[in-house]
This record gives C-alpha cells, sequence and structure tokens, in this order.
C-alpha cells in the first residue's frame, strides 16, 4: 500500500547553503534506499510557504489569499510516496526522513493513499 | 445431565482471546472476527444442547466460526457480482481463509496484542480494544467500568478499527527494532487496565475487581506468550502482590486503609506466593526496568509480617534507582516517604520539602499528602493540619477524600 509521508517543519531563513545542502543529501540517502528496495514512488521539495496561495471556492465565487490554509509553525515542506507493506514498514521509514532544515524541529505524518480498485487492476 | 450452558459461557472466557486472535488473522478484519465468533457461540448453544458438548469445544467453536468467515466472504462476493463491482479483495480473501483453514491452530494472541497497543491507536481504544478481543469484555462493561458513555466508547473503538485496516497496522508480533518500545506500550496499557480497577476512585465496584482480575488474566497471557522477558514477570507480580491486599485495603463502607494500618492476614497470600518468586525470577536478569522495580518494592511490604518489620532501608534504595530511571514527583515522594521510615522524618522531610522549593508541586495533592502525613508522624500538628488542608482542597477522589478527611479530623480533635 502506497503511504503519503508529509513533511512539516520550522522553516528557518537563516539555514545557509551548506546546511541546505547537507538536508539535501540526507534525502538523497533515503530515496536511494528507497529506490534500491524497489519501493520508491515519488518525493519532492516543496518551495518555502511564504510562496503558498489558497483557493476557496464559496457560493461559486473563488476567494484567493495569500499564505498557507493554516498558519503552523511547522509548515508543509514536502513529501514522500513510498509503497509500504504495512504502517509498521511506513513507520520505519518515515523515522529516516530527514524533517529538520539547520536544526529546526520537524515532523512527518504518514497518510495511507486512497486506492481504488481500478488502480488496483490498471497495476495488475 | 452436564450444563451446557455453562461449558459454553466458560469457553468463552478462557477461550474467546485465543479464537478471535487467529479469526482477526484470517480475516483481516475486527468486526468479521467478532460477528463470525458470536455466531459460532450462538450456534454452540444450539448444537451442544442437542448433540453434546464437543471433545475440544474451542477447536468447534474455531471450525465453525472460520465457515462463518467463509460464508460472509462468498455473501459479500455475491453482492458485488450483483453490483458488477470489482472482486479482487473479496476473491483474495476467500482463497486466504481457504488456505488458512488448513492451517494449525495457532496461537495469535500475541499479534493480537500487539495490534490493539499499537501506537497510531489512541490510548482509549488501545485499553478498549485489548480488553474487548483479548479480554471478552463487552464495550458496555468497558464504558462502565471506565466511566464513560457507551456510545462514546463504540465510536472510539470503531474509528480505532477503522484505522487500523486503511492504515493497514500490521497484524505481527513487531520487528526487532520495533519490540522493546512496543512491548513496552503493551505493559503499559495492561497496567493501566489494572490500575483504572485498582484505583479507589467511584464506580462499581464489581467492575473494578473484574477490571483487576482481567488486567492479571492479560498480564498472565503475556508472560505465557514471552515467558523469557522480566519485565513481563514482573508486571504480572506487581499486580498479584496489590491485588493481593484487596480485601485489607478499604473498609465496608469504602473507607481507604494505608499500608500499615492494614489487617495482613486478610491478604490473600496465595498471591503473593505466586507474586514473589516471580519477582525474584526478574530480579535475576540484568536491566532493571520500572515494573522490576515497582515489583521488588511491592514483594518487600508484602513479605513483612507487619508493618514494623518493613525493610524501608531497601525501599528507599529501590526509589533512589526508579527516581534516576523513571524520575517522576510521585516516585520523587515515595522516595522521601521511604527514606524518613528508614532513616529519618526530619531527613524525608527535608527531601520532601526540596522538592517543594521549585514551587512546581504547590499544586500536586499527593505533595500535600505526603508532607502532612511526616508532619502528623512529628507530632507537628498544626502545620500537618495545614497540609491535609491543602491536600484536601486538591482531591477530587471520594475515597482519598475520606481518608483525608479522617486524619484531618483526628488532629483537630488534639489540637482544639
Amino acid at each position: 500500500m502506497r503511504y503519503m509521508m508529509l513533511i512539516y517543519s520550522r522553516e528557518d531563513e537563516a539555514a545557509t547553503p551548506e546546511d541546505m545542502r547537507a538536508v539535501a543529501a540526507a534525502h538523497k540517502v533515503v530515496m536511494d534506499q528507497a529506490r534500491d528496495r524497489g519501493i520508491f514512488c515519488a518525493a519532492d521539495p516543496l518551495q518555502p510557504s511564504v510562496t503558498a496561495t489558497t483557493v476557496r471556492v464559496q457560493d461559486g465565487k473563488s476567494l484567493v489569499t495569500d499564505g498557507p490554509f493554516a498558519e503552523t509553525k511547522e509548515q508543509l515542506a514536502g513529501y514522500y510516496i513510498l509503497d509500504c507493506q504495512d504502517l509498521d514498514e511506513a513507520l520505519a521509514w518515515a523515522e529516516k526522513i530527514p524533517t529538520a532544515c539547520a536544526g529546526a524541529a520537524g515532523c512527518i505524518e504518514i497518510r495511507p493513499i486512497r486506492e481504488f480498485p481500478s488502480r488496483v487492476l490498471v497495476n495488475a | 445431565m452436564h450444563d451446557h450452558r455453562a461449558t459454553v459461557e466458560s469457553v468463552f472466557r478462557n477461550e474467546s482471546g485465543r479464537i478471535i486472535a487467529g479469526l482477526i488473522r484470517i480475516s483481516h478484519s475486527f468486526d468479521l472476527a467478532e460477528e463470525a465468533m458470536q455466531d459460532a457461540f450462538a450456534a454452540a448453544v444450539v448444537s451442544w444442547q442437542t448433540d453434546g458438548v464437543p471433545d475440544n469445544p474451542a477447536a468447534w467453536i474455531t471450525a465453525t466460526a472460520r465457515r462463518k468467515l467463509i460464508d460472509y466472504a462468498r455473501r459479500e462476493q455475491t453482492r458485488r457480482n450483483n453490483e458488477g463491482q470489482l472482486l479482487y479483495e473479496y476473491e483474495s480473501r476467500t482463497s486466504a481463509i481457504d488456505d488458512e483453514m488448513n492451517q494449525p491452530f495457532d496461537d495469535d494472541r500475541l499479534s493480537l496484542i500487539f495490534t490493539c497497543c499499537h501506537p497510531a491507536i489512541n490510548m482509549e481504544a488501545q485499553i478498549g480494544l485489548t480488553l474487548r478481543t483479548l479480554g471478552g469484555l463487552t464495550t458496555m462493561e468497558i464504558a462502565r467500568a471506565f466511566l464513560v458513555p457507551e456510545a462514546t466508547l463504540a465510536q472510539r473503538l470503531v474509528r480505532a478499527q477503522r484505522k487500523i485496516q486503511q492504515a493497514r497496522i500490521p497484524f505481527q508480533v513487531p520487528a526487532p527494532g520495533f519490540l522493546p518500545e512496543r512491548l513496552s506500550a503493551v505493559q503499559k496499557v495492561l497496567y493501566l487496565i489494572f490500575n483504572e480497577g485498582y484505583s479507589a476512585s467511584s464506580g462499581d465496584s464489581l467492575i473494578r475487581r473484574e477490571l483487576c482480575a482481567e488486567a492479571i488474566r492479560l498480564a498472565r497471557t503475556l508472560l505465557e506468550l514471552m515467558p523469557h522477558n522480566p519485565e513481563n514477570m514482573a508486571l504480572l507480580a506487581l499486580m498479584l502482590l496489590h491485588d493481593s491486599r484487596r480485601d485489607a485495603r478499604s473498609t465496608g463502607d469504602g473507607q481507604l486503609i494505608p499500608l500499615e494500618e492494614q489487617d495482613r492476614s486478610l491478604w490473600h497470600h496465595d498471591q503473593v506466593a505466586e507474586g514473589i518468586p516471580l519477582v525474584e525470577r526478574a530480579l535475576g536478569r540484568r536491566n532493571l526496568g520500572p515494573y522490576q522495580l515497582q515489583a521488588a518494592i511491592a514483594a518487600i511490604h508484602a513479605e513483612a509480617r507487619t508493618a514494623q518489620e518493613t525493610d524501608w532501608k531497601q525501599i528507599a534504595a529501590l526509589y533512589a534507582i526508579l527516581n534516576t530511571t523513571q524520575a517522576s514527583p510521585i516516585v520523587a515522594l515515595n522516595h522521601a516517604v521511604a527514606v524518613a521510615m528508614s532513616e529519618s522524618l526530619e531527613r524525608g522531610l527535608a527531601l520532601i520539602d526540596e522538592l517543594g522549593a521549585s514551587g512546581e508541586l504547590e499544586s500536586y495533592r499527593l505533595y500535600h499528602a505526603a508532607r502532612a502525613d511526616l508532619l502528623r508522624r512529628m507530632g507537628r500538628n498544626p502545620e500537618a493540619i495545614e497540609s491535609y488542608r491543602r491536600a484536601l482542597a486538591l482531591t477530587s477522589n471520594a475515597v482519598e477524600l475520606r481518608y483525608l478527611g479522617r486524619r484531618l479530623s483526628e488532629l483537630e480533635g488534639l489540637v482544639y
């Protein structure tokens, strides 16, 4: 089953290019391992939340606002999609994913991806 | 004639955990497993009446329940066929059940207990699922024991079961990397169940006693399944030793009797006799965990024939270790009390005052209660009264209120 791992971390504007490179390198290690195991589906980093735009359609009108939908200390910073046997395997992978940029705190939310029968057939 | 209903009940009581664990493994569904087991027990009531009780009643129930599972799967398949839906899931499910029908009668309770106590499930639901599946309690019984509305609990359990299925929480003994923390999560759930029964808060006392018995049964099962784990031994021992005091720790009208005033002849010495060797075995291993230390302390109390004979020095030493590995205000307070009893009341009070110096324990009732107790023993009655009053003001538990109130009025009687 595919699990989406949402990376939430504090956005540290003071992070230096070296910090960023170290984090990117740590991600590359995890992605390579996941590819070797044949469970890698996707992973991407996101631009910082200052680039976020939220659209909400109400009564047929779309309301566009600046910023992410929720102002929280930890912001969505990227994601992985890995095809794991069960939640324990997903947890073990999530523990490896770097969540911290330059020492700022972070966490990973694991969400099972809802599979539809058609998809199963296509892949079968 | 043998009462077949009593047999059905006793099979349910003793075997339902094992049976449902196997059914959950096969069906990957708590719901279907429960339904199948209930149907099988209902069938047993009828069938055993006419045909007599089978040689192996649990195997009969299991076989019947497995057939029910296949029936459900076929019915679902037909329904989906009729609706023109896809069959992949149900086809694989029925064939899996067919395969596993021929497997030996395994004990799946260990996998089940790790599933129920998985950290991805919220704590109340962990407790509820454990009691319902492994303990065979109904949702209504669990709700009554934990003083929550039945509908609330039922909803929590449904949500948890859905999560187990949809997030695919595994039905297995965790991988070695996860095992230590997962096992301590299981132990924690069992100990919480025990404490809920043991703690002297309000509620139906019969059900509370039942909870203690159930927690002991579950701890026994856990030890049976992982017999070399010293914390499993210690957990069972700890429960047995505490539970052995159940008839001595309160008066008929529900007044709490502290350990030193208990009539020790009322202790259940069979439980003490079972608990102490378990503690000894557990302590023979290295790495003292929290249950080993607490069980060792309980064993020292249990071995003292009178309160005066209590080896407080050893208890103080054990609390000192516990306070380095599992530091908490309650452990630190207990350590101070043990020092007061083994060295001097002054030294114990000094330790308590040290703990209170930061002001963080000002709103903690047991801090004031422990302090009051030492002051009372030292004969510093006005100060003791002051502390008992503070403890009382912070207590909501009815039994504790009565105990503190009794102490307070005894002292007030002396002062005024």
